[in-house]
């Protein structure tokens, strides 16, 4: 009976395992499947070079999509990934417990508040005041108000893979440090940091993952206008931005074309993964 | 007792919260000699170790009472620079401990912290440093390797180097052999005896026979008091306490 039991628990272990890579394969087998022949059908280079998007045209490039994607994910993280890292670093090192603890339950929540009201906040707050003082008057939906969004958005992920990987580092390295009279910050900075430097790096690359990813905040901020951006105020449209926004009425050879850009969008997912578990495993010096 | 004073304690105690950890420790370590302080875990020995480097400034609710006097200065007095202090008075805890960076930076890694910035001086630093500790001949060809590639007493040793690599004039070891193998241990065991001429040596050990080996006088120490004091063959063949007698020929602790 016991034994039965046993296997019967080693059943359920595999089976939601193979759920697991089940669902990963069938994801990446239906995107490929329905959107290869369309970037194939325009051409490669076309699709990805084209600056011009007109589906009822049946005109598909997505250059501008990959443009703004690219700099969008780098903006955010530019603001977020030093933000982040420093937080953590105060959380880890520097606050006093009772605050750390307050900092931490806030970025927990910060990381549970759906992304539609991050979104909301960014159409109410960032794009009047983007408005008014920056655009002067020409609309706020931009590349910029979506830098911002995204920024916060990604410090959730930024601060606590960045503050555990910090956490795993030896403690008496730090005290190493304190013996041979540095400083706290000395310490910080110099020893601490760079031990856990692969840590920190792979909490910078889940942000720009996450970055790249969101749709829904990013529709609400960024203009979502097809073109070649001309300044970090013009309006743009992200690649998932793009899918999210027609794949409601798309048919025919439209739909495979934004199946097309999701392609793309996973295949820029899948390199940030793959540098992900690089620099995951190059930082791993065993002791 | 003729040799120079290099610090002493009086009535020093320390307190975790509400728990004494040392009570009204008395204690005069002598210029360039081994003092061993040797005792049952939970004595307090370690706890007093780091009292003289101020490395119990990061614990939380540690509080302490008395002087520690080193070079005629109570460091526990006002306008005292830790990191000065720490510089004289460095430190080898009981696991090695090296960065994770090569060699040659956990060793520079000190003296650029102090201020040295020239590659020139750096590199003397570097290789004195290692030589002292015994370890150049083995690392010299691979400076720029990882400092935790080395094996565990390498380890210690490039930690005793970067000790010595901001120039104290006091080193602190906190068992520093206990996570060793015994080949090793000899090593540093040599190494420290060999130190000696030049530095005045703390070192706390769980391992008798390796305090009566180095050590030239040893502080017994038992629930956070010193039960003894004395040269270390004192100790170890005609002491004077019973408690010491029982716990040097081995029967509790």
């Amino acid at each position: 009976m016991k034994k039965k039991l046993d296997k019967l628990a080693e059943l359920l272990f595999i089976t939601s395992a193979i759920i697991c890579v089940l669902a990963l394969l069938l994801i990446m087998i239906f995107i490929f499947y329905k959107g290869a022949p369309s970037i194939l059908e325009t051409g490669v280079f076309k699709f990805l070079f084209g600056v011009e998007w007109q589906p009822r045209a049946e005109v598909f490039g997505i250059l501008p999509m990959i443009t703004a994607s690219v700099l969008v994910t780098i903006g955010a993280i530019l603001i977020g990934a030093p933000v982040g890292v420093l937080t953590a670093t105060f959380i880890v090192y520097l606050a006093p417990k009772r605050i750390g603890n307050i900092l931490k339950t806030a970025t927990d929540v910060l990381a549970s508040i759906p992304s539609v009201i991050y979104g909301f906040f960014g159409l109410m707050i960032i794009i009047p005041f983007i408005d008014r003082f920056l655009a002067g008057g020409a609309g706020g939906n931009s590349i910029l108000a979506a830098i911002i969004i995204l920024s916060i958005m990604i410090l959730p992920t930024v601060i606590s893979i960045s503050e555990s990987s910090m956490r795993e580092v030896d403690i008496s390295y730090r005290d190493a440090s304190l013996a041979l009279g540095a400083t706290k910050i000395s310490t910080i900075f110099k020893v601490m940091i760079p031990s856990a430097f692969s840590g920190i790096m792979a909490a910078v690359i889940l942000g720009v993952g996450r970055a790249l990813g969101e749709a829904m905040a990013v529709i609400l901020v960024s203009g979502n206008a097809p073109f070649m951006p001309d300044s970090i105020l013009a309006p743009v449209r992200t690649m998932s931005a793009n899918i999210a926004l027609e794949m409601g009425y798309a048919s025919g050879a439209h739909q495979e074309a934004l199946f097309g850009t999701g392609v793309v969008l996973f295949v820029f997912i899948f390199i940030i993964n793959f540098i992900f578990y690089i620099v995951k495993h190059k930082g791993g010096v065993k002791n | 007792m003729d040799s120079i004073t290099k610090i002493k304690t009086e009535n020093l105690e320390l307190f975790y919260g509400e728990v004494q950890a040392l009570k009204n420790i008395n204690l005069d370590i002598k210029e360039k000699e081994v003092t061993a302080l040797i005792g049952p875990s939970g004595c307090g020995k370690s706890t007093f170790l780091k009292t003289i480097n101020r490395m119990n400034d990061l614990i939380v609710g540690c509080k302490i009472n008395g002087k520690v006097i080193f070079d005629d200065i109570d460091i526990y007095g006002q306008d005292i620079d830790i990191i000065t202090l720490r510089k004289k008075i460095g430190m080898v805890f009981q696991k090695p401990n090296p960065f994770k960076m090569s060699i040659y930076d956990n060793i520079a890694y000190g003296p650029r912290i102090h201020g040295v910035k020239k590659k020139s001086s750096l590199d003397e630093i570097v290789e004195k440093s290692l030589r002292k500790a015994f370890i150049w001949d083995e690392v010299k060809d691979r400076l720029k390797t990882n400092a935790l590639s080395l094996s565990g007493g390498q380890q210690q040793r490039l930690c005793i180097a970067r000790a010595l690599a901001v120039d104290p004039e006091v080193v602190l070891m906190d068992e520093p052999t206990s996570a060793l193998d015994p080949i090793s241990t000899l090593k540093i065991e040599d190494l420290i005896s060999e130190l000696k001429k030049n530095y005045t040596i703390i070192i706390v050990t769980h391992n008798m026979q390796q305090g009566a080996r180095i050590s030239d006088r040893t502080a017994f120490f038992l629930s956070g008091e010193v039960i003894e004091y004395d040269l270390t063959d004192t100790i170890f063949t005609n002491p004077k306490n019973p408690k010491t007698e029982e716990y040097i020929t081995g029967r509790f602790g």
